[in-house]
């Protein structure tokens, strides 16, 4: 069986199977026990996992573009849909669909009131995801982008019995919808100007037109949905609020892949869709700009959070400006390392989250000051906590550090000068949050708040989700927390892997290439010399030295009281912008929208205005 | 921030994208013009599959996938709705009180007009590839049809003729069966979602090939989450909320008396 | 003017999110959310028209193509008012749990998440 035979009937299967599945289970619901339900959903999101694992083997040779109805294109043009397969989409898909394994592993008998319905909102999800990653349409991203919105509101809210949780998902729900709607307006006014919905076909067509303030602004538009999804300032206010309250399987998904689709959506937008018709200095300044802005309040408004899932909501948020910046550098070596990046901190946050899951049933909280000490008997949950906040800090071996020092490579070797030392400062800021919230609870370290500690949002009125008792962490819960730890860490020592990644980055970057694969049907891959890249020493150095500046800074928070006055007077005269900072996110969805129109109009000015 | 800090940074965003808005405006084509290279292409395709509906065509035979993907964000958002309004603690359902009056005339316009809406929206179904229509039309059609015996007649009575067990077995169903024509498509027709059904003549019912058997899916889909999507919002009104207070109490029993 | 439709879009966009700005309900904040939907809607018929254009039916194999407005703008509105309807829905359900929960349905009021 050729690849194309083999692709044309797996890469819509990956996205109609699990819909599939979910209506079954919906029809037999009343039949079935937990088990079984249980049972069924997990293992097809794993054959989902091994069928784009399958696909993703296929892509390393050529790309693998599916028309849906067998309407190829004759003579370059077609009325149909493509799916296109490279190693980027599929690698996005795969992770999507991995981690959807683990979380539906974890919650092996979470929500019992409501059975089915979980699982088959969980399998919508995933459809959703894989849709959004593989679709080569514009009006299809669209569609599975909505379907992920929609599943996502859902499942935020699923425990109704929590007054924050409803509060968090309408919040998520309406700042999603209009950046949604965005969009929308987006794909008209630009199928207006060239009578395209193929990401291909609009690519050529864009070329011929020409650049007028139409196609930037149409573009921009685009984007906006797809940055809303990947919480960019300032449309993340959406994603503190539904991390909190979302149960923790969920919250898996959302900061393990659902915002780096967003991020992976406005790349391959721009990629295959403008970069042969904008003027690239614009677009970089509007993703360099965008991205400090977030990766700076992201780390800041990390810091000041004693809610361990808002903490960890922020540093996403930090991680995904630090991700734009790289997309912005428009470099294939920046853009690899981040793809590793990506992938490491998928493991890593899901690790994180898993743990403050389990905190919370052990416990009944999951806020800092409350759970002080508590967890000195968890030693093993302890021990994977700190170990996942130094990975995420970038220690070596994990991917999270390879990803950091080719992105930094790549920075530098694009111009961006003080690319490394950002990275450094903000893995530092997120790393040292998550390392003093563990020193508290695991190590008891630090004393009771006062004055601006109390502030901020606290994590004790959430409900257990599972009642798991002190002494017994279940092994479908164990299994994914240290299986994912473990990925975080193999997934950093694969030999080669640095090299491989930033070759799929180059495809993925070749517009050519892709316009040839999916309009004339010739999918082999052209051939770049691509240049070396992995763990370098001064990778290393750099990660050591974000690792021993996030050590440094959980450090100064603790011990905070003991330090000379001088330094705690000048940490006090920065009250003012941290009053400023938590009044802006103030919970309320006029604010959100608000704040989504000045988003817009800056990333319109920030792309419209030469350079 | 303050009401007052929101609406002066509202109108600084409302000035800038607004302005940007009708800026990109100015370079669109001109409203009502004759350039479409989509559409030629489109009609031309729907003719060769022989389908004389060129939105239908466009819906189930050339962008089907958009068409799945919708039916299942429809198939999402009534499972969120059902988990979202599921009965809480404390919550109990009370029984429907058959008080209240339905005028005689709304009562006779029932019975004519739900009849008739029925067989508009199986009718609107499977036309669906011949005349304006098609599954998402024909079953709204359907489902408010079925809600016309709501308006004229009692819950209860409404009730039993709405058994919600069906409705939501169609709903999977309709979409099991999408799903399934397409995995024909791939085994018939070698691509999923492939019109490997005979095409027919043009305008005919038996025309188009896969288009009105779609159709007819997403038909049933639409109907059974439309009735669904209802049904937890009209048992919303039975369910009491747990009385948090002495007046929300009695507020809440004076309520009870309306009909519903 | 030939693009005065395009701007009625953009009109009703920027008033829903006004709408979702100055809400005191979340009922009317989802509603408004509704109504910047529909400036999607009056974009994409309005990209799809042409003047003098028919119905894309065709009555007979000779029915030109050149003819109809676009049906592929129609195609994708229909997909769109599909999305809304579920969207709005949940969004509503997820109304009700809040008054349940919070008492009130007025965004000022919901202080449950802040900082």
């Amino acid at each position: 069986m050729t690849a194309e035979v083999l692709a044309g009937a797996l890469m819509p299967a990956v996205i109609i199977a699990p819909i599939g599945v979910a209506c079954v289970l919906l029809c037999l619901s009343r039949w079935l026990d937990r088990p079984f339900v249980d049972a069924i959903a997990f293992l097809a999101a794993v054959a989902v996992s091994v069928a784009n694992g399958t696909l993703l083997a296929m892509s390393q040779q050529q790309r693998l573009v599916v028309w849906l109805g067998g309407w190829t294109p004759r003579h370059g043009l077609s009325v149909g849909i493509a799916l296109v397969g490279d190693q980027f989409s599929l690698g996005v898909a795969l992770v999507a669909s991995v981690l959807m394994s683990c979380a539906l592993a974890f919650s092996w008998r979470y929500f019992t009131d409501i059975h089915t319905h979980y699982h088959a909102l969980m399998l919508l999800f995933l459809a959703g995801m894989t849709g959004f990653a593989l679709a080569g349409d514009m009006f299809t991203m669209f569609v599975f982008f909505e379907l992920m919105g929609v599943v996502a509101y859902a499942l935020t809210a699923v425990k109704v019995e929590e007054p924050s949780a409803v509060h968090g998902a309408i919040n998520f729900g309406i700042i999603n919808s209009l950046g949604a709607y965005v969009t929308l307006m987006g794909i008209g006014m630009l199928y207006a100007s060239t009578g395209q919905l193929n990401l291909a076909q609009l690519s050529r067509a864009l070329a011929q037109h020409g650049a007028d303030p139409l196609v930037v602004i149409g573009f921009v538009a685009v984007a906006t949905g797809f940055l809303v999804k990947a919480a960019v300032v300032p449309f993340h206010f959406w994603l503190d609020d539904a991390h909190a309250v979302a149960p923790t399987p969920v919250c898996v998904l959302f900061s393990g892949i659902m915002v780096e689709l967003g991020i992976y959506g406005v790349a391959r937008l721009y990629w295959i869709g403008f970069s042969g018709t904008l003027a690239a200095g614009q677009i970089a300044r509007m993703f360099v700009v965008m991205g400090i802005a977030t990766a700076l309040i992201g780390s800041v408004m990390c810091l000041l959070q004693r809610h361990l899932k808002r903490l960890l909501a922020y540093s996403t948020i930090a991680h995904t400006g630090l991700f734009l910046i790289a997309i912005g550098s428009f470099d294939p070596v920046a853009t690899g390392g981040i793809a590793i990046y990506v992938i490491g901190h998928a493991a890593i946050k899901s690790v994180l989250f898993l743990t403050a899951g389990i905190v919370l049933n052990r416990y009944g909280s999951v806020d800092e000051f409350t759970l002080r000490g508590r967890g000195k008997d968890a030693r093993a949950v302890g021990v994977v906590f700190m170990l996942a906040g130094l990975a995420l800090a970038g220690l070596p071996p994990f991917a999270v550090g390879l990803g950091k020092g080719i992105g930094d490579e790549g920075l530098l070797s694009a111009g961006f000068g003080w690319g490394p030392l950002l990275f450094l400062v903000i893995s530092a800021l997120t790393g040292g949050a998550v390392l003093r919230a563990g020193a508290r609870i695991f190590l008891g370290i630090g004393r009771a708040p006062r004055g601006v500690e109390q502030e901020g949002m606290t994590g004790d009125e959430e409900h257990r989700e599972i009642a798991t008792g002190l002494n017994h962490l279940p092994w479908t819960m164990a299994a994914p927390l240290f299986g994912l730890l473990g990925a975080g860490a193999a997934v950093g020592l694969i030999p080669g892997l640095g090299s491989q990644v930033v070759q799929a980055a180059e495809r993925f970057i070749d517009r050519s290439g892709y316009l040839a694969a999916v309009l004339n049907g010739s999918a082999t891959y052209s051939h770049v010399v691509t240049p070396v890249a992995g763990w370098s020493a001064e990778g290393i150095m750099w990660c050591f030295g974000s690792v021993i500046a996030a050590i440094a800074v959980a450090g100064f928070a603790l011990y905070a009281p003991l330090l000379p006055r001088v330094i705690t007077a000048a940490a006090g005269s920065l009250r003012g912008v941290e009053r400023g900072l938590r009044s802006i996110h103030s919970g309320h969805v006029g604010d959100y929208a608000v704040w989504l129109l000045i988003g817009v109009g800056a990333a319109m000015a920030l792309a419209l205005f030469p350079a | 921030m303050t009401r007052s800090m929101r609406m002066v940074v509202l109108v600084i965003g409302v000035a800038f994208v607004g302005t940007a808005l009708v800026w990109a405006a100015l370079y669109m084509p001109g409203f009502g013009g004759d350039w479409h290279p989509y559409r030629d292409h489109a009609a031309a395709a729907a003719l060769a599959h022989a389908t004389a509906n060129v939105v239908s065509s466009v819906n189930f035979d050339q962008r089907a996938l958009d068409t799945f993907g919708e039916e299942s964000i429809l198939l999402g958002a009534v499972v969120g709705v059902a988990v979202l309004l599921r009965p809480v603690e404390g919550e109990r359902r009370r029984k429907p009180k058959n008080t209240g009056h339905v005028l005689d005339s709304t009562r006779l316009l029932v019975v004519l007009a739900a009849p008739v809406a029925l067989i508009l929206g199986i009718d609107v179904v499977a036309h669906g590839a011949i005349t304006p229509g098609g599954g998402f039309q024909g079953g709204v059609i359907l489902a408010t049809g079925l809600h016309l015996l709501y308006v004229g007649g009692r819950y209860s009575a409404f009730d039993r003729l709405r058994p919600l067990g069906l409705f939501s077995q169609a709903e999977s169903i309709g979409v099991i069966a999408f799903a399934a024509i397409a995995a024909s498509g791939l085994a018939a027709g070698g691509a999923w979602l492939a019109n490997f059904v005979q095409h027919g003549t043009l305008a005919q019912l038996a025309s188009s090939g896969t288009v009105p058997l779609l159709s007819g899916a997403v038909g049933l889909a639409v109907t059974g989450s439309m009735v669904v999507l209802v049904a937890h919002f009209l048992e919303q009104r039975l369910l009491v909320w747990p009385p948090r207070s002495e007046e929300s109490a009695s507020a809440k029993g004076d309520e009870g008396e309306e009909r519903i | 003017m030939t693009v005065y439709p395009y701007v009625v879009a953009a009109v009703i966009l920027l008033l829903g999110v006004i709408g979702i700005a100055r809400s005191r309900n979340l009922v009317h904040a989802v509603v408004c959310l509704a109504v910047a939907q529909s400036a999607t809607y009056v974009l994409l018929i309005s990209i799809g028209y042409q003047h003098g254009g028919v119905a894309p039916i065709f009555s007979s194999s000779s029915t030109a193509p050149k003819h109809m407005v676009d049906p592929v703008m129609q195609a994708l509105t229909l997909t769109d008012i599909v999305v809304s309807a579920t969207v709005t829905s949940l969004l509503l359900a997820l109304t009700i749990q809040i008054a349940k929960q919070h008492d009130t349905v007025d965004p000022d009021e919901l202080r449950s998440l802040r900082g």
